[in-house]
């Protein structure tokens, strides 16, 4: 009961101050996967940490093995070698403060967008076996901000299929933030949204990660985008990916895409992928 | 003809067109009123080459149509014509029960050919054999004679397909999620499926009429075991299908397995169940009618098997009506129970 109510209180607020971050480490990690028999390594010997609170990039080229460094993290795979740990201890399947959000929004389309928002809540509240009014009261009231949070509180009943692609995402985001993550994983959110939306939601994700200070973890193949939200951009190697170079950029928020600082970073970042002009 | 666009940009040409829609459909009422009045006519004045018995019902019959189509004629004329006298902003005046009765008003008319054909050919006529083909009048007499007895058999056929149908779906659709979601029953299931399945259902009758206590026992399991074989593959392909990123959007957000099954897994292989569940409804009609022909002495089934020992046709076109419109019925029920599951889809087949 002590841990539940802990767990309640731990998340009465969506955008509340948290008390901290979650701390990733990633130690010699190396995986491969089984394809016809033959093994196909994807990563090979990598090695970073995420600081509490911290915002970090993982760019490298498509299909180089980001995505399933992603998976690692979240805990829905394990790796072959080396060993994945948040806050010290290792990772050992998926858990809710570690909320992944892929590059579909990948909604279930049988549910409104207040019913997938509370996928997380729902699911949690399976744990324990009881129903409780309280609880469900403060579910909804978590749902209500954090679809708030991302401008949808008109669409909470509308389903996926009437809502443009920035809107899914969005839900997507609300569905992670309602959980309120220590980590908010990220595997190219904003890959498949028309330019504008995409420049519109980056400004989005920066504030909201500074508003909250939740550990941010995103995947990219684009260099504009991680210099423009990451404090750290890792650059990784074509497949199997290992960590060629780690960029810092300690450029106050909110960044501007023309500020020379991030074109010199630029820059270098092109020159560590080959990519020098 | 004027185009959408045109009607709305001249709200005088809309109402033009609309009246002009009205006083088509009112014409048809118009004449679907004076083909049933003719055909109540002829009956009275063409004699029949045979007497035969509820003729004067089948006039009365015939005159309350011609009397619906009348007045709805007359309605569907006054509605719109009192209205756009006084110019509205709404612009479709009609009331919608109106509507739909004009709507309906061509098959009306249709109807009324078809069944003065169908009586000039058998009554008046007589070009179709005498015993196997029934005129009109002779089904209001089963209608209005063996009710009792039809009624009863609808209540039997109606009882043994409940049991059937909801003993099969249910085990055919627990049978589709564990095949889909667990390998192991998968592994065990699946042979076995694929031997049994696609063997028709009736070719159990003998030996499931040899092994259960009583014949309606049996019944239930050959049509349980028909409903069952479509909803499990479908259940289980529907299962199977469903997109992975599903599972670990909800297992990141903190998902067990009961909640990926009961609010993932199934709500997203309803669609899919839903074919299975209306095959297996088909196919446990035919099962059903073939079980009480075979062996159980009650039921709609039962009841054509009488009417043919006793050579009365009459009685069978009057039983395979009903068993058209209860058929019917249930699969608008089972369409109706889909769309307000499925509401989300887009683009569902009406039925």
């Amino acid at each position: 009961m002590v841990a539940v109510a802990e767990a309640l209180n731990r998340s009465a607020a969506v955008a509340a101050p948290l008390s901290g971050g979650a701390r990733i480490d990633v130690r010699h990690v190396s995986h491969q996967f089984a394809l016809r028999g033959a093994a196909l390594p994807v990563l090979h010997d990598v090695s970073f940490t995420v600081e509490p609170g911290e915002f970090v990039a993982l760019l490298g080229p498509s299909g180089c093995g980001k995505s399933t460094l992603l998976r690692l993290v979240a805990g829905l795979d394990t790796p072959t070698q080396g060993s994945v740990q948040a806050d010290g201890a290792a990772i050992t399947g998926p858990d809710p403060s570690r909320v992944v959000v892929f590059q579909d929004p990948t909604l279930y389309p049988w549910r409104t967008v207040r019913g997938n928002v509370g996928i997380g809540p729902q699911a949690q509240r399976a744990r324990f076996a009881w129903r409780g009014g309280a609880q469900e009261e403060q579910a909804q009231r978590r749902i209500d901000a954090a679809l708030e949070l991302v401008g949808l509180s008109d669409f909470a009943e509308a389903f996926p299929h009437q809502l443009s692609g920035g809107m899914a995402q969005r839900v997507a985001l609300a569905r992670a933030l309602v959980n309120d993550p220590a980590l908010l994983v990220l595997d190219e959110p904003f890959g498949k949204l028309d330019s504008l939306t995409r420049i519109r939601m980056q400004g989005e994700l920066a504030r909201l990660w500074q508003d909250a200070r939740f550990s941010v973890l995103l995947v990219t193949h684009d260099v504009e985008e991680a210099l423009l939200l990451a404090a750290r951009v890792i650059v990784f190697s074509e497949r199997p990916a290992r960590v060629i170079a780690e960029v810092r950029n300690d450029a106050p928020y909110p960044r501007h895409r023309d500020d020379p600082k991030l074109v010199a970073l630029r820059r270098e970042v092109l020159a560590q992928l080959g990519l020098d002009t | 003809m004027s185009t959408q666009f045109d009607s709305i940009a001249a709200r005088g040409e809309a109402g033009d067109t609309a009246s002009r829609d009205v006083i088509r459909a009112t014409l048809i009422a118009g004449l679907a009123a004076l083909a049933w009045l003719t055909s109540a006519a002829l009956t009275e004045w063409w004699p029949s080459l045979d007497d035969w018995p509820y003729t004067n019902e089948f006039i009365a019959l015939k005159l309350l149509l011609a009397a619906f189509a009348a007045a709805t004629a007359i309605a569907g004329w006054r509605g719109p014509s009192a209205t756009s006298a006084t110019p509205t902003p709404t612009p479709t005046p009609t009331p919608t029960r109106i509507g739909a009765w004009l709507r309906a008003m061509p098959w009306l008319l249709a109807l009324a050919l078809g069944v003065s054909a169908w009586e000039a050919v058998t009554a008046q006529l007589e070009w179709l054999p005498r015993p196997f083909f029934a005129p009109p009048q002779a089904l209001i007499g089963v209608y209005a004679e063996d009710y009792p007895r039809l009624g009863t058999s609808v209540v039997h056929s109606f009882g043994l397909l409940a049991y059937g149908y909801v003993l099969g779906a249910a085990a055919g659709f627990v049978t589709g999620v564990s095949i889909g979601w667990s390998q192991a029953v998968s592994y065990w299931v699946h042979p076995v499926l694929r031997l049994i399945g696609p063997l028709p259902a009736t070719a159990w009758l003998p030996l499931a009429f040899f092994f259960f206590p009583s014949s309606f026992s049996a019944s239930v399991f050959l049509i349980a075991l028909a409903t069952a074989f479509p909803v499990a593959v479908l259940t289980w392909s529907g299962v199977a299908g469903v997109n992975p990123a599903y599972y670990d959007i909800a297992r990141t957000l903190g998902a067990r397995p009961a909640f990926l099954i009961l609010r993932v897994a199934i709500p997203a292989a309803l669609p899919s169940v839903f074919v299975g569940l209306f095959m297996g409804l088909g196919a446990s009609f035919s099962v059903l009618i073939v079980a009480e022909m075979m062996g159980v002495k009650a039921g709609l089934g039962w009841y054509l098997q009488w009417a043919q020992g006793w050579a009365a046709y009459s009685n069978m076109y009057a039983a395979l009506l009903v068993m058209a419109l209860m058929c019917s019925g249930l699969i608008t029920l089972l369409f109706r129970l889909r769309d307000r599951l499925l509401a989300w889809q887009k683009g569902l087949l009406k039925w």
